[in-house]
């Protein structure tokens, strides 16, 4: 077969060029299949690439592999990409991939070229190809296909990035392939699928600085023009693969620690931008600002405020750009704004801002749901650093701690637990507060409670007249640990604070184990005698139902 | 010689005592002890002293005692003369003789006469007895010795002195040929004649000795025969007067029986042991009667004459003999049916019984299938018989007894089989329990688990606890399983609840770790749904009822206790986390609202989650979910797709509805199917929900905040739930309850604190501590105190003994000096007297020379 292929050398060389203006090469690929028949596709696959390298006049068995790229079985897919991979590798080291402006194949016949530029310019068209195919399987379904695509994709970026595919002409231009990042990014951020895996197969990548820059800067882009295309409208799926991209990308803390490139630069590192962490920072805020200026869905919302205060803020060159979007997020209620709280405290504390009506707002954040929210321990972890200055006025304070004390006749034990510790902690840092649980001068004078919940001014509420009556009914909970610790209004507080940071993550059952770890109490038991399931002496159960 | 010491003493004593009043009165003998402070009501006791005084009398004892020692140092032996009063210079010689020969009697009486009855001391004479000399008993002896005396003296008189005048003629008679004879041949021959008479004189006393030996024993021989009746008519004409009324009294009273012993009661391991003795027995019997072995005519066994009739029936001995067969131990193996010693048998041989009855009804069961036809219908009667007490069967077993065919046996037979065993074994695992409950109605399960109860009390055997303690959890675990059953065999689980109790009654621990890990693992499941999904589905009517036992075993009134805290924490998590998305989870909710309430119906503690719950249950009832007057809490939503579950669909089925319990498994699953069944289900619900709310209200009535509590539920009664659509019965209970929940908030007192006990003023009375010691004592503590007042003792003791030890040196020089200088002196004298006597001499031989001279 070499041999006879030796003679038909011109005849295929001019059958390359010929055959070029129509793709298809039906008889290569008839050839294949009958070859296929005896030999398994991965020794096929493996035996091309072999004559392609060796030399060029086998070079239209690159049809044939980038044939195998769209092939239905998976296994001959994941072959196939990794022999493009190492064949355009190998052929971009050697430098037989046309440089600089590519011209259109249809002009490849006509344009004056000697054959070396010809091939070379064929090759290039080739790899284009595969690229695009590349490209296109990482919508893959199946996960192998979609990795081994990347893994491909990312060491032609490599590749083209030591030798770049531009004539670098003037000094000011850094080789690196961002038009190929560019398109995997546009890839990656599919519309249809979940990405999530691939995503975080891709951080690996994204670990290297210039990569991450460039993926920043498209992403960016890309969601920019997505958006706007759809009209703005709630995107779910491309929304979570944009935020699971964007969750994974850390931008370093120190200028220093930018030293892992994909791409070695040698001239002018020092003005490339890629090395400045300032430029990173900008990049990344201009990302995360384009992210949320679009509406998010609710779900989304309420992950980006999640990671807002340590994954996000810390990075962005102006925190405060963040602001807007804070105080809307803070504005919406509900779950959303205990949320918000974090961004804001990070804002307030950091970055000077100046909120009016903040403590206001958070007085109204205050409902029945706080005991109830997955985020209650954030939410009074944060209350708590709120609410510990000691320059907030008396009536503030009286009104936060009447509300509290309200809502905790709805709160479950746990939640008991953190609030009535809390409610102490505040009378203790505003001893002015203790009229609430101590005023003598009335003494035996009945009064019902003039606390108006419904008032959403704190100043207007009134909390300074009331007495925290509800505590005094919680000291009859069911629960011994919530009794006993509704108890201490009873007494002058003692002058140090309770901890309550331990009990802010308890659960029900952490709770429970209390009882169940301690083995050494006595055990008392009924000492009325049970004759039925639904006979007791304080008949409630059986009143209502029966056994049938 | 006594009367020179005694005087002396006396006189000693005398002069001693006036000496010592002389010297006390004497100023230059008396030291007096100045004191610093004159301590009011301390005596002291040294503050005269006697210096000249003591260091005599120190002086004295040195003398006695060291001087002593000194004097015999280096001087191997000691003579002590032990004899009493014997250094008693004080004591008069008569004096010492009568206390020594006093005590010589004590000693003797204490030592020898410790048991002699007659305690009279015997008195001697010459070594020997006199009683024995008065009494005379061995007249041959005294015989022959006054006898040899008399002789004795009078040839020696004879001899030695020569006196009398037949004597004198004997001698006379034999003087010629004793003439020639010397003084020492005669005293010879008289000693000859003295031993040979001895000799004589002792055989001729064995002689007689024997005779009257002889005599003696042909007298007692005779004796017998002529003395048997005498004597003894004799002593009977002697009593029979003498018994009079007295004496017979006397001897009635001494064998009138005492109190009689009263039955004694029962502990309850005997009991327990008896009624698995009853039990076993019982068994044994079924077994017999299963396996078809009735003897046919019941012999009477042989009673003999010597029967007490008393049931004590020594039928065969039955101990084993220890043999050996071929240098073995030969053990025999116990024969015999296992029926008739099943009583004897101990607890292990429980389980062999047990399978023994296994086998016995597989083998029935085989016979069974081949006569079915014949007997079926007796079969059934005697199956409902066959939970009877056991003791009717065996009456009536033995009623028909004696007309027992072949058919009649096989009828018993089936009785038997069809009868519950009555030993059961313990179960290891829980897959025995159910084997052994399975198939059994539910009062028979009862049974079986009342009679495994009794084979198997603690008090029968060491291994009993741990095993009745596991069949708590087994019982647990076999009631959830019933409670997983479609439909849920609530019947069952009813009939069991009453073991359940009674064992928990007996393991409080063992109950207690079981439901506690039983709640313990359902709080973590619902807790990791919790978090990895978001939510749970409530718990399955399995755990309702462990709830439910739970509250039934334990006190749910205690502040803290180990299994109802938990069960509340339970109950809360549920009630706040379980997503309410069904008729069925409204129901089980339903279940655990009922169960808070009549938890803390005696202590009246307030549950936040049960109001919430409750108030959410009623807002599924309501149609518009457009207000916001009132917050519902977590599982339930203002809005959603499950928020109108028990709106009533059709307004007409209230028309149709009447009050009727709903089913406990309906939690399980509602089996209502038609719009109108629902809705009835949906009222009986609401209607259950609004009593509990009134329970609730009167629960908390006294609490200060008990109108911000109801204030939501109000609301929505008075304005949003649509009442014109209810049955009457609701409307009446929501009238109620809108009356007891005021809409004004009741007025309070202001909180204030606790009064506290006003701190007690700083007490300056003086502190009153008791001296023990006095001087300088350092330390705290008790044990410090003591410490440093041994010290102070010691070092005190210390210094007196350094001084006495070195007054004893003194004195001991003092000795040795005082000793030497006499010695010298005597030596002095010595050579002065040589000198002496050799100046006489000189003078002597001088003079004798000047006389010489001259």
């Amino acid at each position: 077969m070499c041999t006879l292929n030796l003679g038909v050398l011109r005849f295929s060389l001019t059958a390359r060029y010929t055959g070029n203006m129509a793709p298809s090469k039906k008889p290569n690929v008839s050839k294949s299949d009958t070859e296929k028949s005896q030999t398994s596709p991965k020794q096929t696959i493996s035996a091309k690439t072999e004559l392609i390298l060796q030399s060029r006049k086998h070079a239209n068995n690159i049809f044939d592999l980038l044939e195998y790229l769209q092939s239905e079985k998976e296994k001959e897919v994941v072959c196939a990409i990794n022999a493009c991979q190492r064949l355009f590798c190998e052929l971009l080291e050697r430098g037989e991939l046309y440089v600089g402006q590519l011209p259109k194949e249809e002009e490849l016949l006509q344009g004056a070229w000697n054959a070396d530029e010809k091939y070379h310019m064929f090759i290039r068209h080739r790899y284009n190809s595969c690229i695009e195919l590349l490209l296109e399987n990482i919508g893959h379904e199946s996960y192998q296909v979609k990795e081994s695509s990347l893994c491909a994709v990312m060491k032609f970026a490599a590749a083209e990035g030591k030798h770049p595919l531009q004539k670098q002409d003037w000094s000011q231009h850094y080789s690196f392939p961002k038009e190929l990042i560019s398109r995997l990014v546009w890839a990656l951020l599919s519309e249809k699928q979940d990405m999530a895996l691939l995503i975080s197969r891709f951080q690996e990548f994204l670990e290297m600085d210039d990569v991450r820059y460039y993926v920043m800067n498209s992403a960016r882009d890309n969601m920019h023009r997505v958006m706007e295309r759809n009209k703005r409208a709630e995107m779910s799926v491309y929304q979570t693969n944009v935020f699971t991209l964007l969750t994974n990308i850390t931008v370093p803390s120190q200028n220093s620690e930018i030293t892992n490139f994909l791409v070695k630069q040698e001239a002018k590192y020092e003005d490339w931008k890629v090395a400045k962490l300032k430029e990173h920072k900008r990049a990344f805020e201009l990302m995360w600002l384009t992210f949320l200026k679009y509406k998010l869905p609710m779900s989304m919302y309420k992950k980006v405020l999640v990671i807002l205060h340590d994954s996000i803020l810390p990075h962005m060159s102006d925190p405060t750009l963040m602001i807007d979007f804070l105080t809307a997020a803070y504005d919406v209620g509900g779950a959303i704004s205990l949320l918000a709280l974090n961004g804001l405290f990070v804002l307030i504390h950091e970055h000077n801002l100046e909120y009016t009506d903040f403590y206001k707002k958070l007085y109204n954040l205050m409902d029945p749901s706080i005991f109830h929210v997955k985020y209650r321990a954030r939410f009074f972890h944060l209350a708590n650093i709120f609410l510990s200055s000691s320059h907030l006025p008396v009536y503030l304070i009286a009104a936060f701690i009447k509300r509290l004390s309200r809502l905790a006749l709805t709160a479950p034990p746990t939640g008991l637990l953190i609030v009535l510790p809390f409610i102490c902690n505040l009378i203790r840092r505003h001893p002015s507060c203790r009229v609430l649980i101590h005023r003598p001068s009335a003494d035996g004078e009945m009064c019902s409670d003039p606390y108006v919940l419904e008032e959403e001014d704190p100043a207007q509420c009134h909390a300074l007249e009331s007495s925290l009556w509800e505590i005094k009914s919680l000291q009859n909970h069911f629960h011994p640990d919530v009794s006993k610790a509704a108890k201490a209004i009873n007494q002058a507080l003692p002058e140090r604070e309770d901890d309550i940071s331990e009990l802010l993550e308890l659960s029900t059952f952490e709770l429970m184990e209390r009882d169940l770890k301690n083995q050494s109490q006595s055990v008392p038991l009924e000492f009325d005698s049970v004759t039925g399931l639904l006979q007791s002496p304080r008949e409630v159960l059986g009143l209502h139902f029966s056994l049938e | 010689m006594g009367k020179p010491e005694k005087k002396r003493s006396v006189c000693d004593k005398v002069r001693k005592s006036s000496a010592h009043a002389q010297i006390k009165t004497n100023p230059f003998e008396v030291k007096i002890n100045k004191k610093k402070f004159d301590v009011l009501g301390r005596k002291s006791k040294h503050d005269v002293g006697l210096p000249g005084v003591s260091r005599s009398k120190a002086h004295n004892k040195r003398k006695q005692t060291l001087l002593k020692e000194f004097r015999m140092k280096n001087k191997a032996n000691s003579f002590i003369d032990r004899r009493f009063g014997e250094y008693d210079a004080k004591m008069a010689p008569e004096d010492k003789i009568l206390k020594r020969f006093a005590m010589e009697r004590q000693h003797t009486q204490m030592k020898k006469d410790m048991f002699n009855l007659n305690d009279e001391e015997e008195l001697t004479h010459y070594g020997q007895s006199l009683a024995e000399m008065e009494k005379f008993t061995d007249g041959v002896d005294s015989e022959s010795d006054s006898e040899e005396k008399g002789l004795l003296s009078a040839e020696i008189t004879a001899s030695h002195f020569g006196g009398g005048g037949g004597l004198l003629r004997k001698k006379s008679s034999e003087e010629a040929e004793a003439k020639s004879k010397t003084r020492q041949e005669l005293i010879e021959e008289l000693i000859l004649k003295s031993k040979q008479e001895k000799r004589e004189r002792q055989t001729q006393k064995e002689e007689t000795h024997e005779l009257i030996e002889k005599l003696d024993q042909e007298w007692k021989s005779i004796q017998n025969l002529i003395s048997r009746k005498t004597p003894r008519e004799r002593e009977e004409e002697k009593d029979k007067p003498k018994l009079d009324e007295y004496d017979m009294m006397v001897r009635e009273l001494g064998f009138e029986i005492k109190a009689q012993p009263s039955e004694k009661l029962k502990t309850p391991e005997e009991i327990a042991r008896e009624e698995r003795e009853r039990l076993q027995k019982l068994e044994a019997d079924r077994l017999r009667r299963m396996e078809g072995q009735v003897d046919e005519n019941p012999r009477p066994t042989h009673m003999s004459a010597d029967d007490l009739n008393d049931g004590f029936i020594l039928d065969k001995d039955d101990r084993k003999t220890l043999s050996y067969q071929d240098g073995k131990w030969n053990i025999e193996e116990e024969e015999g049916d296992g029926g008739d010693d099943d009583g004897d048998e101990g607890e292990d041989d429980d389980g062999d019984e047990e399978e023994d009855g296994d086998e016995g009804e597989d083998d029935s069961d085989g016979g069974d299938e081949e006569d079915d036809d014949d007997h079926s219908d007796l079969e059934d009667d005697e199956d409902e018989d066959g939970e009877d007490d056991g003791e009717k069967e065996e009456e009536s077993a033995a009623e028909i007894r004696h007309m027992l065919s072949v058919e009649e046996r096989k009828e018993i037979q089936d009785t038997a089989r069809a009868e519950l065993p009555y030993t059961f074994k313990a179960p290891e695992c829980y897959m025995d329990l159910k084997a052994m409950l399975q198939g059994y109605s539910a009062d028979e399960q009862c049974v079986i688990i009342e009679r495994m109860k009794k084979c198997n009390h603690p008090s029968l055997a060491v291994g009993n606890k741990a095993k009745l303690q596991k069949q708590f959890g087994f019982l647990l675990e076999y009631v959830g399983e019933l409670a997983t059953h479609n439909p849920p065999q609530l019947t069952t689980i009813n009939t069991l609840i009453p073991q359940i109790y009674s064992l928990s009654q007996l393991f409080p621990e063992a109950a207690c770790r079981v439901m506690q890990s039983l709640i313990g693992d359902a709080a973590h499941s619902m807790e990791e749904n919790v978090e990895v999904k978001g939510r749970a589905a409530f718990p399955g009517l399995d755990m309702l009822i462990y709830l439910r036992i739970a509250t039934l075993l334990f006190p749910a009134s205690d502040f803290r206790h180990p299994v109802t805290t938990p069960v509340f924490l339970y109950i809360s998590q549920t009630l706040t986390k379980c997503a309410v998305v069904s008729l069925e989870s409204v129901c089980a909710g339903l279940i655990l609202c009922c169960l808070a309430v009549e938890c803390v119906s005696l202590s009246k503690r307030f549950v936040p989650e049960l109001i919430n719950y409750l108030l959410g249950l009623l807002h599924l009832a309501v149609p518009t979910h457009t207000s916001t007057e009132y917050h519902v809490v977590h599982p339930f939503r203002l809005q959603g797709k499950s928020s109108e579950l028990l709106r009533v669909c059709d307004p007409q089925s209230a028309n149709s509805w009447t009050r009727k319990n709903i089913s406990l498994s309906s939690a399980h699953k509602v089996t209502a199917t038609t719009e109108t069944e629902k809705d009835h289900f949906k009222l009986s619900v609401l209607y259950a929900c609004l009593d509990l709310v009134k329970r609730c209200t009167a629960l908390y009535q006294q609490l200060p905040a008990y109108q911000h509590i109801f204030q939501p539920i109000r609301i929505l009664l008075a304005k949003h739930l649509p009442v014109s659509d209810y049955p009457s019965a609701l409307q009446e209970l929501r009238k109620e309850i809108l009356e007891v929940i005021p809409e004004r908030p009741s007025e309070h007192a202001p909180l204030v604190f606790d009064k506290k006990k006003p701190i007690p003023l700083k007490l300056l009375q003086p502190k009153v501590v008791e001296v023990l010691d006095y001087g300088k004592k350092r330390g705290n503590t008790k044990e410090e105190k003591e410490r440093e007042r041994l010290k102070h003792k010691y070092k005190k003791e210390f210094k007196g003994a350094l001084r006495e030890i070195r007054k004893d040196t003194r004195f001991l020089a003092h000795t040795k000096l005082s000793d030497t200088l006499r010695r010298d002196a005597e030596r002095k004298r010595k050579v002065k007297e040589l000198f002496g006597s050799l100046a006489t001499q000189e003078g002597e031989w001088k003079a004798l020379k000047k006389r010489k001279r001259k």
